[in-house]
């Protein structure tokens, strides 16, 4: 039976996920901040699709728990799907440098630390795939969400840079963009339905990208073209744009 | 953040605006109170405004965690936005069912119990409340209570029923019943006239599922032919040896989809005419005994997805009484021949045989329920108007998860016991925190 591990596990996506690949018949491993929140999403699974699952506590930004993680895993998994993140709230992180390294913390240093670990152990046993869920956000910084947009951009790179060092190996890396999603975050905005895909297409774009090894995933292909021409339009025009 | 939007029920009538909230576990929906009127939501099955809060709606469908199982007595825990489709997915192939389910499976365990739903076996098996062992109720207070017939008595029986004015329900314990197979062992009478198919019912009191699907076209001598289906899960030794082999097979027909709301309704007078011929004419044919999905049995509806767009923006309305035993005969002769003569028909007229009333606030009463549905129009209006006065005539009540267009003074005659939950909500301080369009309509 293989085993995907879950890292921030408590999140829609990450749940949604986990549902999907368990109804495949993986094993999982959920790590997160809140145990209790963890341990009740594994009654779920367990009760759900029968299949076992372990909780594990885990802070990603902090490197004394990235390594109790890694210790701490009963099996090394087949793959893991980092679902960390920070939106934060810009305004705030303009003015506040704590609440503006919480977020960049949050979304690349603590997640792209822990794949790197988890890639190098794949890398030893020669098989692992690797996704991890960036966002649009990442492809060009805007004035509204630069600090969560330049983060998110870091994690790119990294991913890119992985998949790029281990294209010839049977290692995988899987960057995942998921554009407007309907979780919790957004409930109750005024996001367009056309751009907004639910938890559950996420889960099953990841599931796709991992069964049939896929490189970058928008989960909904629209975000391809909405970021292509944002990212086509020169910068001198750019920065007198607010989109 | 764009703060409020327009929600409708299942009826796409009417349309009200409100705060949308969700939350994805019990403490995150504590953090939503909002003392100028919230109600619970569940999977938007009903068909006026009760899931609308007046000021704030909380989504409940991210809570659809499982908590437990005890595969002994088919005892389900889980949280109160997991819907009864999720539960058979999951628990059919073990060999459990709902033991009381709605004509459609995408409710969820707080809307069912909230609405105190009942089946096709009610007669036997009562409504939803009575496969309920338990559920946590969080208040406006911010206090989680667990409530069953032992712990908060009161409130567990106003809840059921209660229409979310009594609190937000997160997780609840319900009974499963255990079936040997997805089958149902269907037997299908076709019947002339009311009384025919009224006699029809008594004489099959023992069916555990019994449900009739009225021509309400039909007029003089034949008004209120019926097809009657009765039903029984069907045991493996009663299945034919290629099913038997995997009994718990369902078979994944195709769903239809209806993607965009037509401007104006396809449910004219011609197409329900020519439907309620056709659809009598072919089950009429079909007397006698098949085996059918328990799919086919309890849900044919919901193999077309998002059907109630086809009546077209200006949405549908469900007209559902119930009308005591002693006065349904002559009830139902008023208010079919009154639709006959109408002309206007309803695509869907179900009657159905109901048990004893139970619970301070549940629907159902001995007797039986009716339930039509009408595009929304002012003929329509003048139509249902008439209907209700009927009801009251009769002795007879509204079911308020198909309620859109009651008064409160309407309801004050058609059921009192509305005045005594809405003077209880007062005394318990919930009557100013827990508020929805419709308890504002109706002055619960
Ligand atoms: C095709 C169809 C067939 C139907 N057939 C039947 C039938 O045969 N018998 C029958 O009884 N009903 C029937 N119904 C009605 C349906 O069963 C009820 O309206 C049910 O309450 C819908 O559940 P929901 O989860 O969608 O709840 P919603 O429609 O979202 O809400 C219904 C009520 O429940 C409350 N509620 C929801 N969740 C919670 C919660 N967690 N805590 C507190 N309150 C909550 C809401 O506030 C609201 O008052 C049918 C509906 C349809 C569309």
């Amino acid at each position: 039976m293989p085993t995907l591990l879950v890292v921030g596990a408590t999140s829609d996506i990450a749940e949604a996920t986990a549902r999907r690949f368990a109804a495949a018949g993986y094993a999982l491993q959920l790590a997160g901040r809140d145990k209790a929140a963890l341990a009740a999403i594994a009654a779920d699974l367990e009760l759900r699709h029968r299949v076992a699952v372990t909780v594990h506590r885990c802070d990603v930004v902090e490197a004394e728990d990235r390594a109790a993680l890694l210790g701490g895993l009963p099996v090394l998994p087949d793959a893991v799907v980092c679902a960390v993140g920070l939106l934060g709230d810009q305004r705030e992180n303009e003015t506040d440098s704590v609440a503006a390294e919480r977020v960049m913390r949050a979304n690349y240093e603590g997640p792209a630390l822990l794949l790197g670990s988890l890639a190098e152990a794949f890398a030893a046993r020669g098989t692992g795939v690797i996704v991890g869920i960036s966002s649009v956000a990442g492809e060009r910084g805007r004035a509204s969400n630069y600090v969560y947009g330049s983060a998110k951009a870091g994690m790119t790179a990294f991913l890119s840079g992985l998949r790029n060092r281990f294209g010839k190996t049977g290692v995988h890396v899987v960057t995942v963009l998921p554009g407007f999603v309907d979780t919790r975050m957004t409930a109750g905005m005024a996001v367009p339905p056309a751009l907004t895909a639910k938890p559950e297409e996420v889960a099953q774009a990841i599931w796709r990208a991992v069964e049939r090894r896929k490189d970058i995933v928008y989960v909904r292909p629209i975000w391809r073209w909405i970021m292509a021409i944002i990212g086509a339009i020169p910068e001198g025009l750019f920065k007198k744009l607010s989109i | 953040m764009a703060d409020r939007v327009e929600l409708t029920g299942w009826g796409l009538y009417p349309r009200r605006p409100t705060r949308l909230r969700r939350a994805g576990n019990a403490a995150a929906i504590a953090a939503l109170l909002d003392p100028a009127g919230m109600i619970a939501r569940g999977n938007g099955r009903a068909y006026g405004d009760p899931a609308i809060g007046l000021s704030t709606t909380i989504d409940m469908r991210r809570l659809d965690r499982l908590i437990a199982f005890d595969d002994a007595t088919g005892l389900l825990v889980a949280e109160a936005g997991l819907t009864l489709a999720e539960i058979i997915d999951i628990f059919l192939p073990r060999g459990w069912f709902p033991a009381v389910t709605p004509g459609t499976k995408f409710v969820t365990l707080g809307g069912a119990i909230a609405a105190d739903v009942h089946g096709k076996n009610h007669h036997g098996e009562g409504s939803f409340r009575r496969h309920v062992a338990w559920f946590d109720l969080l208040g406006p207070d911010g206090v989680e209570r667990r409530c069953s017939s032992d712990e908060h008595a009161e409130l567990f029986h106003w809840t059921m029923g209660g229409m979310g004015l009594t609190g937000t329900i997160l997780r609840a314990a319900v009974w499963l019943r255990p079936v040997e197979t997805a089958w149902i062992r269907q037997r299908t009478i076709p019947t002339a006239s009311l009384a025919e198919t009224m006699d029809a019912f008594e004489a099959n009191a023992a069916a555990t599922y019994s449900v009739a699907w009225i021509d309400t076209l039909a007029a003089g001598r034949s008004l209120g032919r019926s097809i009657l289906m009765l039903g029984e899960h069907a045991g493996v030794d009663e299945l034919p040896s290629p099913l038997a082999a995997n009994r718990f097979a369902r078979r994944r027909g195709p769903t239809l989809d209806v993607p965009l709301t037509p401007p104006i309704s396809l449910v004219g007078g011609p197409v329900i005419r020519a439907f309620n011929a056709l659809y009598y004419a072919r089950n009429r044919s079909k007397a006698g005994n098949s085996l059918v999905s328990i799919d086919s049995f309890f849900y044919p509806l919901d193999a077309i997805l998002r059907w109630n767009r086809i009546y077209g923006r200006r949405g549908f309305v469900q007209f559902q009484c119930v009308l005591p035993l002693a006065a349904a005969q002559a009830g139902l002769t008023t208010m079919l021949s009154r639709i006959a003569a109408s002309r206007t028909g309803s695509f869907l007229a179900v009657l159905k045989r109901m048990g004893a009333e139970e619970g301070p606030f549940s629907f159902p009463m001995e007797g039986y329920t009716l339930a039509l549905d009408f595009p929304v129009g002012r003929r329509t209006e003048a139509l249902t108007a008439e209907l209700r006065a009927m009801t009251r005539d009769h002795g007879g009540r509204l079911y308020l998860a198909k309620d859109a267009q009651m008064t409160e003074a309407e309801m004050s005659v058609l059921d009192p016991r509305g005045l005594a939950f809405a003077r209880w909500r007062r005394e318990h301080g919930l009557a100013g925190p827990l508020r929805s369009h419709q308890s504002e309509r109706l002055g619960l």
